[in-house]
Order: structure tokens, then sequence, then C-alpha cells
């Protein structure tokens, strides 16, 4: 079906054929993550990705803890966009215990991960221009992540691990004047997009070199189960917070925004417009955003908490596409069983491998930052 | 563009669909869970077929990932495998049970071209022989590894650790509950 | 801005570190083992030898100043803290104004931080990246993972304590530290060349024989030279 073709060992040795390691430590992924490419001059003709230079073992780790001292370690999984793990798991908790969240807490984070979102997207932008050679988009972007990263200091108490979801609610209602600091930021950022736009996505060596680069074929979208940008930059509709509404999205007012070629130029272009719709989704939720009420609901003594045995699946959708927990109880203080499926598992590996064939050198980077892969969530 | 809102199936479609696989499938241990997750157990040898019917006539063509829950006290392991469906926007778990001990399973890499990757990683971390998936005996994670596959339940993690690496001098004991109750909870006393 | 720097400076040597008896590898050749037959021909097998300071002290003082202000860091992000080594390097932190590049290379680079924890694959590649960056070079432990494990401290594939495999120079620590802690901990590495204490690269050539014991220990596919040169 979709079967790649590798050469044999004879043509290997022949000498027609050079290999070279490009990575771990390369650009245009933020984590490590190597692939062994085969090159025939300039071109790429096979690629092996190999992974695992961050596997911490966190599923077996959270065997070892209770339900309680899950929640710290959880964020650091999936390391430049921590929050969506600390949402995840606190809801697949919360639904298997039976904990009602108030609604204060629902919106406080939702909150957070729009943010997480915006954040995450600047990060990228960044990486995207500088693999392609415009550096100077990368300190704009990630300074302005800057100042989002005070406003999480603010609201959470850290810059990166906020550690503030928590099975129940959140730990801390928003501080004096948040909406209207936030709102400045957001002015900036907005600006800043308006910027880019002109510099990047209207920038001919851009275009000339990002269009035609990595097409996903809108038939290879289910086989290798490609979500996210990916998949609705090729023209499907699918997006986990209007298909399945989790926390407060179904009270918002958002469309799914769809392109019509998945090459690295359009998704550049997807993730673009995204970034606006997350900058409007953020100044929705801080007009609506209720004052009175409580933000935690009342747990179990912690130390001693058991939650029934069941079986549930959490979705969300981070910036690169539909992330889910799989959690599993058994009854007693420990859970039996978390799986955690980052959209980075197939992209960073059996698309890669799919879609690198044939490429120059040259923009295998660009190519990889264009699939928004982040290597810590596949092998956690 | 944008979501078209239609509701494309019956709220009952889930407690339908199940019915359905029972009569062709002999399913088992049907759960509803939710209003759109669903879990339920076949028997192994009949797992490929019910992927193959739920992916070409039920719609659920998108595989989200495949895992194992290892039960040791029945020495078992259940695999699961979650697929999704896009017109209802409902997932559907697929359990199946194999033994624990010299465990094997059919490959499903002919029916999604991204599940070699779930096997290569259940063969290193629990063992799980995926007999014809391309490159199953492949490092995924781990490089050089010489003990049992480290997912296992009788796998003890925190004695390997004091063996195989040295930990700083200063801490008495690694025991984070006991710590906890101190520090935190002092007034409880031993409860 | 001193108690800062009191407070960053590490401990005495414990339990843990090398016996210190400086007298050098036993052997003047190494046996790289790990490789096949044709490959030892390719790889080096004389071992490293220390380097020796200027003569007139003048001179060395003045190299140390030359080191301290120009601490270029081999771009090799290896776990977590890399998330906080972007906002340093750029406009916000401008870690660039005290003389800090980030270099590709290790050729190039006289810093190595390890930002977080390794994982034993990892391990492997930086010791391969220290071995090949020349002397004098300097390593920063980023974080609680270099020091104790950290919250990994369970983890199957993860080192416990770095200064076992590598001689570090000084620990920041911190989950994640942030930018400034960062510039606290570079001025306090810039103190410390100034007065001649950085002398990693020369313990790590004494103390060859127990670092590579523990290396071998943990790492078990052991497929590259005893000395990357």
């Amino acid at each position: 079906m979709f079967e790649l073709n590798r050469l044999s060992e004879a043509e290997l040795e022949s000498g027609k054929y050079t290999k070279i390691w490009h990575g771990p430590q390369h650009p245009g992924i933020t984590g490590n993550m190597s692939l062994e490419l085969t090159l025939s001059g300039d071109d790429v003709v096979e690629c092996k990705t190999h992974v695992g230079y961050l596997h911490r073992g966190f599923e077996k780790m959270m065997e070892r803890r209770t339900f309680i001292q899950n929640f710290p370690i959880v964020c650091r999984i999936a390391v430049p966009e921590p929050t969506f793990n600390e949402y995840m798991y606190a809801a697949a908790v919360e639904e298997l215990a039976g904990i009602e969240v108030p609604d204060r807490a629902q919106w406080l984070r939702c909150l957070n991960l729009e943010m997480m979102r915006l954040a995450s997207f600047l990060m990228w932008l960044g990486g995207a221009s500088g693999s392609f050679g415009m550096n100077t988009v990368y300190q704009w972007t990630v300074t302005h992540r800057d100042y989002m990263l005070d406003l999480f200091e603010e609201m959470t108490g850290a810059r990166i691990y906020h550690m503030y979801i928590t099975p129940g609610g959140v730990r801390a209602p928003l501080p004096e004047g948040f909406t209207e600091r936030a709102m400045s930021v957001m002015n900036g950022i907005e600006k800043l997009l308006f910027e880019i736009e002109r510099v990047v996505l209207n920038n001919h060596i851009f275009k000339l070199r990002s269009q035609g680069l990595g097409v996903i074929d809108p038939a290879m979208i289910d086989p290798y189960g490609i979500v996210g940008p990916n998949a609705r930059a090729a023209g499907l509709a699918r997006d986990v917070r209007k298909d399945s509404p989790y926390l407060v999205y179904d009270q918002l007012d958002f469309e799914i925004i769809t392109g019509d070629k998945s090459d690295a130029y359009n998704r550049t272009v997807q993730r673009y417009h995204e970034m606006h719709q997350c900058i409007s989704l953020i100044r929705q939720m801080l007009e609506q955003m209720p004052t009175e009420g409580s933000f935690h609901a009342d747990l179990p003594n912690v130390l001693h908490w058991k939650i029934p045995a069941g079986q549930t699946y959490v979705k969300s959708e981070c910036t690169r596409g539909e992330y889910g927990y799989f959690l599993v109880t058994d009854g007693s203080e420990y859970l039996r069983r978390v799986t955690i499926r980052g959209p980075s598992y197939t992209h960073a590996i059996a698309v890669m491998e799919k879609l690198v064939v044939g490429v120059n050198i040259a923009d295998v980077a660009g190519l990889m930052v264009s699939l928004h892969t982040y290597p810590p969530e596949i092998e956690r | 563009m944008g979501h078209a809102g239609l509701q494309l199936v019956s709220d009952m479609y889930m407690q339908e669909l199940c019915e359905r696989l029972i009569q062709r499938f002999d399913c088992d241990q049907v759960v509803h869970q939710k209003a759109d997750l669903s879990l339920l157990r076949v028997d192994k040898d009949k797992l490929e077929s019910t992927l193959f019917y739920l992916k070409t006539h039920e719609g659920f063509v998108h595989l989200s990932f495949v895992t194992v829950i290892d039960y040791i006290e029945d020495d078992i392991f259940r695999l699961s495998y979650m697929l999704h469906n896009y017109d209802s926007k409902s997932d559907l778990a697929v359990q199946a049970e194999i033994s624990r001990t010299a465990s094997t399973m059919h490959s499903i890499h002919h029916l999604w071209a991204q599940a070699w990757t779930y096997q290569r990683e259940l063969k290193e971390m629990y063992g799980i022989d995926f007999p014809g998936s391309p490159r199953v005996n492949d490092e995924f994670c781990l490089e050089g590894w010489d003990g049992p596959p480290p997912m296992l339940r009788d796998f003890d993690t925190a004695k390997f650790c004091e063996e195989r690496f040295v930990d700083r001098e200063g801490r008495e004991s690694q025991d984070i509950k006991q710590t906890m109750r101190e520090n935190l909870y002092p007034e409880r006393g031993e409860s | 801005m001193n108690d800062v720097n009191d407070k960053l400076k590490i401990k005495s040597p414990s339990a843990g570190s090398p016996p210190g008896d400086g007298k050098g590898p036993a052997s003047a050749q190494l046996e790289n083992a790990g490789l096949s037959l044709e490959e030892q021909q390719l790889f080096c097998d004389a071992a490293p030898v220390p380097y020796e300071p200027y003569s007139p002290e003048f001179l060395e003082r003045f190299h140390n100043w030359i080191r301290a202000n120009s601490m270029w860091v081999l771009a090799f992000g290896t776990g977590c803290g890399a998330i906080e080594l972007n906002p340093l390097m750029t406009s916000r932190f401008d870690a660039n104004r005290f003389g800090i590049q980030m270099r590709p290379t290790p050729r190039q680079a006289s810093v190595l931080i390890v930002a977080g924890y390794s994982s034993i694959k990892t391990l492997k590649r930086i010791i391969r990246s220290y071995e090949q960056m020349q002397g004098p070079k300097f390593v920063i432990g980023l974080g609680i993972c270099t020091i104790n494990g950290g919250m990994y401290w369970d983890s199957y594939n993860t080192i416990k304590r770095l200064d076992r495999y590598l001689p570090v120079d000084l620990y920041i620590t911190g989950c994640m530290p942030r930018p400034e802690a960062l510039l606290a901990g570079f001025m306090e590495l810039k103190r410390k060349i100034k007065a001649g204490e950085c002398d990693g690269a020369n313990r790590y050539v004494k103390d060859f024989e127990w670092y590579k014991a523990n290396q071998k220990k943990v790492i078990k596919k052991w497929d590259m030279p005893d000395y990357n040169w």
C-alpha cells in the first residue's frame, strides 16, 4: 500500500550513495531525534529515523506514584508545550473518580491551554523561519513568547512547567489587573503577526523553497493517522475542539480553518491563521471569564486516594493535533496503565520517512519543521 | 469553510454498533464509558477481521493507538486498539487478550501504514512479537538494553537504579509517601 | 551579587568523586576494543594528555581572561533545559553581550551545557562531543537532574549523577532555571575561569580510567573509540 522501497545491501556498498546522520542536534526540530539519510548527490533516497534520546520511561514512572504525585511530573512529557499533559491527566482522573470541576476552573483551564497553544505556535514560527534562513524572525517570536511566559508566571507561578491544572480544578485564580496586561500582550502579538505575514509569508524565497515541499496527499491521511494542522491544510475539517468539545469550547465562537493543499508553505499559512484564531479565543475568554466561584473541587485525602477500576480515553487539540491519554485504573492507590499518544508519534516517524524521499538535503530541516514534531512526546 | 454541525448519526449509534459487533464477531465485556467512547473485548483470532470490518464498513478509519495493559495476576496481556470515526465523532477500543509467556499477536501493518511503529515499541517494551511487521526487531527507545522488557510489572525500577547508578549522599530514603506524610501532614501521625 | 555567587559554589568533593591521585591514564595506549579491526586503524590510540598552563604566570592570567570573556557554548540541547536556552540567547536576555555564542560544532566550543536529564543514549553522544572539544573546556550541569537525578530518580534510562561520567565545573539548580539564573551561573563560571579554578579537562585526563569505567558500566553498546579526538 504505502510500502517504502529500501535499497539493498549491494546498492548501499556500491559507492553511488552517501550516508549521513542528521541529528540528534540539528535545526528544524525542538528536541533530539536523528535521521539516517542516504543521499544520492544532494537528494535524499532513503531515510531511517532514530528516536529514544529523550526516553525517560514516564509510563513506568507514573505507575509507581500515587495519583496526586503524578500531576507535577506529567508536564515534562512534551517539553515545549507542557500544559496539555496536565489537563488530560486531570480530566482522565476526574472522569474515573467522578469529580465535578467547577465552572470557573473550566474557564481558567481553557484560558491556560489557549495561551499555551499561542506560545507554542510562536516558538514554532521562529523555528520555521530560521530553518529557511530568516533568523531575525526567530528573535522576534521568542521575545514575544517571553512576554507570554511572563503572563504565565503571573497566572501560575512558573514560566515553563506550570503545575497549575490539578485533578479537581486549578491552583489559583487570576491576579488583579491580569486582563489588561494580557490584552496588551495580545495586541503586541497581533501586530507582530501582521509584520510576519509581510516578511515571511509574502517572501519570494520562502515561497520558492517551501511550495511543493513535503506534499501530503489526502489519501495518505487516514492510513498514517495524520492529525492537526497537517491534515486541516489538506482540506479535512477535523478539530477535537469542535468534534468532541471539552472545557468551554462549545461556548466560544470560532470556525475550523482549512486549506486546500498540504505542503510546507500552506501548512505555515494554516498555522498563521490558527494563531489569529488563538488570539481571538483568548480575547473572548478574558471578556467572558467568571470572576466569582470556587476554582477547585474538594478532593478526598490525597494520601489514600483510591479510584474505582475503569478505562477512559481523553483527547485534546494541541498545536500539533489530537493528543490523547488512555488511563486504566484498578481500584488501588496507583494507576494500572497510562498510554500517552502524542501526535508526533506518527508525524515524525512514518510520515517523515515517506515524505523526505526525493527532497534536497538543504530542505530536510524545513520539511521537519513544517510537520511540527516534538520528539519528547514520541518516546516519553 | 467550517463545521457543518449536522448530526450525521443517531444518539444510539454506539449501542447499535456494539450490538452488530456482538452478533458478527462474538464480542463481550462491552462498556459504554461515555457517549462517544465504548470499549469491548474480542477473541484474538477475530481481532484482525473486526478491525477490517470497522475500517471498511463502519467508517472507523483512524487508528489512535495500540497499547497493552499488563494483568500479571491473570497472566495475560490485554491489547487495546483505539479507533476513531470522524463521521460519528466517536471512539471505540477493541481489546484482545494474549498470553503473557511467549506472547505473539497478528500484525495489522497492512491495515494502517502507521501501525508498525506501535508494534515496534510494544516489542521492545513488553516483548510481544508481531511476526511480519516491518522493522519490528529494531531498537526504538533503548540502546544496548540488556535487561528484561522494561514495562513489565515485575521489573522493579528502583532496585535496578540502585544497582546500576550511584546516588548522591545525604538522602536517607527515596520513599516519597513517607516524606510527604512527615512534611505535609505531620499532625495526622502514622495513618 | 556576591552572596548569589556564594550560593552557586559547588560543595567539596564527596565519596562519589574520583580518587584524585592524578597519575594519569595507566597505559599510554588506548585499547579501542569496541571497534572492529578495520575501524581501529582509523582512530587514534594515544591517550589524552593534560594541557600545561603558560609558564609566565601573567600570560596564564591573560589567557584566562580571554577564555572567560568569550565562552562559546556547544549548541546541543540535551534535555529539558534547552527550552530556557532559547530565551537566553535571543534579544530579551541577550547572552551575546557577554561573549556567549552558540556554536554548532564541538571543535569551536569551549563550554558544554548539559541541560537537564541525560538518557543513556544521549550520554554517549554527550561524551563523544565533550571529548572532541579542545581544552580548556568547561561543563555546566543545568538543573537538578544533573545533581541527583531529580524527578527521574527511579527511571531506568537516565543517569543520576553527571559528575561520575564527566567533570562538572558548575551546577545551576532549578527546574527550570530562569534565564537570569543562567546568567548568574555564567558570571560565576567567568569568575572561576579567571581565578584559574576550572580544570575540568585536566581532571578528566588524570582520572581517565575512573571516568571510562563508570561510562562503560552504564553504556552497554560501546561501539566507539575509547577517546574521541
